[in-house]
């Protein structure tokens, strides 16, 4: 029987607020030394008290927003109880039957075939803190201990390892546009769990028992464990067997998932309303507020990009990959319209050179020393024939070096076109009477001989002559001969 | 009379003539201490020698004070004792535990950063039911305290440390925590006056959580006045807790005296009497003294009738449901990992304790991750008491699949009928007046075996909790004991509850009986 894999999954996204989910610490900790970044509330201290982060709401209904979800008008936190040496509490704050937003959804374009993938909710709760383990000691480190973590939950309704991995992206996509999370899986930011079951295909109903991979640290992890697991899952089905109910850990170096918990073993996690903390109560102005804030998306600027301004689905796509790039064309296509210069001749020099070059040199956008405006000041040089486009590429490398103008780099290095054309029909004199046998063998009738006598002129004009100036004048030599 | 004897307004009074110093007073404390707590067993840690210095200090503060005119912080100079469960930053605090036997918070309670503004001197923690889970101080960790009345029956719980030491003049006010009546039923028994704010009024910042949705700051005090006083320090909002409610501290003391100088101070006021508070198998003494204490109220112009609050018979389970649930996470903390109390790995090596604070970390890889569970499941299970580890298994079972529903959905569905009951009745009268406690006193070790009997204890004082409205308990007589001879009886306290934040009306209707009766003024004889 053929086997379809059926994969719901759940990313939990820290939050790049300022301070933690319910204390004034400092969320950001990437690199500082262990423990500094605490307070009694964080820590789990007698008597301290959580106070809700406003921000991290904020964040979270404008991430809710972004995957069409709806947003109700009351919500609540909710205690889920477990016992972990990370878990300074005994619980997390998190949030059960009254989450901030459900019933979403967001696109994924797999290979052409957009699909619908559904988001059930979006809520938010606190990250745990930390342990190392080193020798025989287990250590704890606090600094990550109720760091706002987003949980973005969506419905079983991936069927391959390919769509899990575009949904993934374009999740972080998402949230990278948004400002909310950084989305840097080297750094945790951005975790994983997978649940997968197979179905027969072609059938739709779900599977009774599936099963659950947690920490997964990186899209590869996840991807990895996924296709792993459905191997797995299909190697025991067709042995006749049946796959169990459970939670399953994924070990990187063996590149293979092993079982944490049985069904019989499942956590009871015994929610129930967090005491400490008031209902929530989102006003419809709040988030008409907060929905003001929602910045262009991926999908609506790339649609853009291609009808507006007739990108090419490549160019639009990587174009709009990230927020940060995508913002960087608009201004330059901004800045080209008073220059005339066209938007496809922008998007062709930053897919193309720009990208190749901040690859190269392994530059980020924000670092570029090229402003958006300097490109159709380029293309303008281009355009109005003073430099071929074989000599902007070079200006571009510079300018991308320096930063300084184009003009200013042609000025200095004399990299102006030749476009006078008694100097080039000077030239062109030349070089006929210094090559007699071309000449002959033209005269003889092999007129592609021409294009040598371009590429000599070329030669002599160290490719700054106008080089349809140059055809031009050389074709008319060769004819009056 | 003894510097000791002092109220708060009167010490107050002579602080400002210059008749008495802050030294003078704070050594008065610390001597009848000595004297005393040896047989009363009210305080757990007792901070002298800090207490003197910051005695010192007050003093000097006062000289500047009197010298400029200008006006003293409210409790300048006036010694308090706090009960255990309430962090004091640098002192010791346990909540009664062995499991926080060592534990120093580096932080104030946001009552306690208050109360040090006000300028009050920390005498000492007072001994209290283990996490505030008891009625008698039976299930403290550390010993039983007595009842300054009869030293052989129990002082109330779970704040009987601090109701004991305010009877026994050995601090001048107390503060106490209140879940399911831990100051009122208390204050009851030991003829001291203690209020349970609104919830939301007095911030839990810094008090160790036993059962969040229900847990208030209370004090425990000499008279009306005082409580007046303590409460005005110690309300307010706090950012610090998001539970806290934002609306403005009045002025307790003027709303406390409004009608107090009319022939009828209380015209005008409407008092309602529930009939399901007086049950049978009450005590016949207590109600005759609650009785005649609503007479006196009528006497002095107040108008009373009968009020039904129905869905008082299930306060009981409900709080036994909602209260545990609440304890078994806010306990789930005390695991050894971090502070307190870490049991030995090998609890057959012996009794001495190991400290997390010792920063010894745990082992863990060796003999699997077995040792780290054992230790954290050692600790917990020495750490915590019989009552304790009672309630956690009860709240873990109400909260656990399957029960969920039928237990701590249903009670906190209860608990809006009981709130919806005081709604009711408050739309006809303006307080509610009944006993605190079914019964005076009862001996050390007389209901210790039977936790139900322990649980009927407090039957009066868990609806207003579960309500979150506010309600007192002042002196309103003694009721004879036949096992005792030569002494009057044991005191009963009589409970007058108000609407939510209307914690003036209450004070006001307190003031009046207490100003028209002597219970308040007697003392026990020790
Ligand atoms: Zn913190």
């Amino acid at each position: 029987m053929e086997y379809e894999p059926v994969i719901g999954l759940e990313v939990h996204a820290q939050l790049l607020t300022q301070s933690k989910m319910f204390c004034a610490c400092s969320a950001d900790y990437a690199g500082a030394p262990p423990n500094t970044h605490l307070c009694p509330t964080c820590l789990g201290m007698p008597g301290a008290l959580p106070v809700i982060n406003q921000r991290a709401v904020e964040f979270t209904i404008l991430t809710a927003r972004a995957f069409n979800c709806e947003i109700p008008e009351f919500a609540k936190f909710d205690r889920k109880n477990y016992h972990y040496p990370d878990l300074m509490k005994g619980y997390q704050i998190s949030q059960f039957d009254l989450p901030l937003s459900r019933n979403g959804f967001i696109l994924i374009d797999d290979a052409g075939t957009i699909k619908k993938i559904g988001i059930r909710r979006v809520h938010l709760e606190e990250d745990t803190a930390k342990l190392f383990h080193d020798g025989n000691a287990s250590r704890v480190d606090v600094n990550r201990s109720g760091v706002p973590l987003m949980e973005i939950v969506s419905e079983p309704e991936m069927h391959s390892v390919e769509e899990a991995r575009l949904y993934s992206l374009k999740l972080r996509q998402i949230l990278r546009y948004l400002g909310v999370c950084s989305g840097d899986m080297e750094k945790g930011a951005m975790r994983f769990e997978a649940n997968i079951s197979l179905r027969a295909r072609g059938t739709t109903e779900l599977s009774a028992t599936r099963v659950e991979i947690k920490n997964l640290n990186s899209l590869r992890a996840m991807v990895h464990a996924t296709e792993f697991e459905i191997a797995r899952q299909t190697k025991i089905l067709n042995a006749g067997g049946t796959v169990e109910q459970e939670t399953m850990g994924w070990d990187e170096a063996r590149n293979s998932t092993f079982t944490q918990r049985s069904k019989e073993e499942a956590h009871d996690y015994r929610y129930f309303p967090e005491p400490d903390l008031p209902r929530l109560e989102v006003s419809r102005a709040w988030v008409a507020e907060i929905e003001a804030r929602l910045p262009e998306l991926p999908d609506a600027k790339y649609d853009r990009l291609m009808r507006e301004l007739g990108l090419s689905s490549y160019d639009a796509g990587v174009i709009t990959a990230e927020r940060d790039v995508a913002e960087y064309y608009d201004r330059a296509v901004d800045a080209g319209k008073a220059r005339g210069v066209e938007a496809k001749t922008i998007a062709n020099w930053v897919s193309g050179e720009l990208f190749r070059l901040m690859k190269e040199r392994n530059v980020e956008i924000g670092a570029v020393k090229i402003a958006p405006a300097q490109i159709p000041d380029l293309i303008a040089l281009v355009n109005a024939g003073t430099i071929s486009n074989n000599i902007a590429k070079n200006v571009f490398e510079e300018m991308f070096a320096t930063g300084d103008d184009a003009k200013k780099i042609v000025q200095a290095k004399g990299l102006g076109q030749i476009s006078n054309r008694a100097a080039l029909v000077a030239i062109i004199e030349k070089i006929i009477a210094d090559n007699p046998t071309q000449v002959a063998g033209y005269r003889a009738g092999k007129t592609a001989l021409a294009q040598w006598f371009v590429g000599q002129v070329m030669k002599a004009t160290r490719g700054q002559a106008n080089p349809a100036l140059v055809n031009e004048l050389v074709a008319d030599k060769l004819k009056s001969l | 009379m003894e510097l000791y004897q002092l109220t708060v307004h009167a010490a107050r009074e002579l602080l400002q003539t210059g008749g008495i110093t802050s030294l003078d007073l704070t050594r008065a404390i610390l001597e009848r201490i000595e004297k005393i707590d040896p047989r009363v067993h009210a305080y757990l840690t007792v901070i002298a020698e800090r207490a003197l210095d910051s005695a010192r200090d007050a003093d000097a503060r006062w000289t500047e004070h009197r010298r400029d005119g200008s006006r003293a912080p409210a409790l300048l100079g006036i010694p308090m004792a706090i009960k255990d469960e309430i962090c004091t930053r640098g002192v010791r605090t346990t909540a009664g535990s062995k499991i926080l036997h060592n534990f120093v918070p580096p932080y104030d309670a946001t009552v306690m950063e208050k109360l040090n503004s006000a300028g009050a001197i920390l005498i000492g923690k007072t001994n209290q039911d283990e996490f505030a889970m008891g009625s008698s101080t039976e299930n403290s960790r550390y010993f039983t305290t007595r009842n300054p009345w009869d030293l052989e029956r129990v002082p109330g719980g779970s704040s009987g440390g601090s109701a004991a030491a305010v009877a026994a003049d050995e601090t001048l006010f107390a503060l106490g925590t209140d879940t399911g009546g831990s100051v009122r039923q208390p204050a009851g028994l030991t003829n001291t006056v203690g209020l349970r704010p609104t919830y939301g009024r007095v911030s839990r910042f810094g008090v160790i959580a036993f059962a969040s949705s229900l847990d208030q700051v209370g004090p425990i005090t000499k008279d009306v006045r005082d409580a007046a006083i303590i409460l005005g320090a110690i309300a307010g909002h706090d950012p610090r807790e998001a539970t806290s409610v934002n609306v403005p501290v009045p002025d307790y003391v003027a709303a406390m005296r409004v009608g107090a100088m009319h022939a009828s101070p209380l015209q005008n006021i409407r008092v309602g009497v529930p009939r399901e508070y007086f049950i049978e198998g009450m005590q016949p003494g207590v109600a005759r003294a609650v009785r005649d204490a609503i007479h006196v109220l009528e006497s002095l112009g107040a108008t009373t009738q009968e009020v039904s609050l129905p869905h008082t018979d299930y306060a009981l389970p409900t709080y036994y449901l909602i209260a545990p649930a609440e304890a078994s996470a806010n306990l789930a903390r005390y695991d050894g990992v971090k502070y307190g109390y870490r049991a030995p790995f090998d609890s057959a090596q012996g009794d001495t304790l190991r400290d997390s604070a010792q920063g010894d970390t745990l082992r863990d890889s060796a003999q699997g991750s077995n040792e780290m569970w054992d230790v954290m499941r050692a600790t917990r299970g020495d750490g915590f008491g019989a009552e304790v580890k009672r309630r956690i298994m009860l709240g873990t079972y109400a909260l656990s699949a399957g029960y969920y529903d039928a237990y701590y959905l249903k009670a906190q569905k209860v608990r809006t009928l009981i709130k919806q009951d005081f709604d009711r009745a408050f739309e006809q009268v303006d307080v509610i007046v009944g006993p605190t406690s079914p019964s005076t006193a009862f001996k050390i070790g007389e209901k210790v075996d039977d936790p139900l009997q322990m649980y009927l204890a407090d039957v009066f004082t868990l609806a207003q909790a579960l309500a979150g409205i506010p309600a007192i308990s002042i002196p309103c007589g003694f009721a004879d004991n036949a096992t005792l001879s030569g002494v009057e009886g044991l005191p009963v306290g009589l409970q007058i509850m108000g609407r939510a934040f209307d914690e003036p009306r209450v004070l006001q209707v307190a003031y009046a009986y207490e100003h028209a009766t002597d219970w308040h003024t007697r003392k026990p004889q020790l």
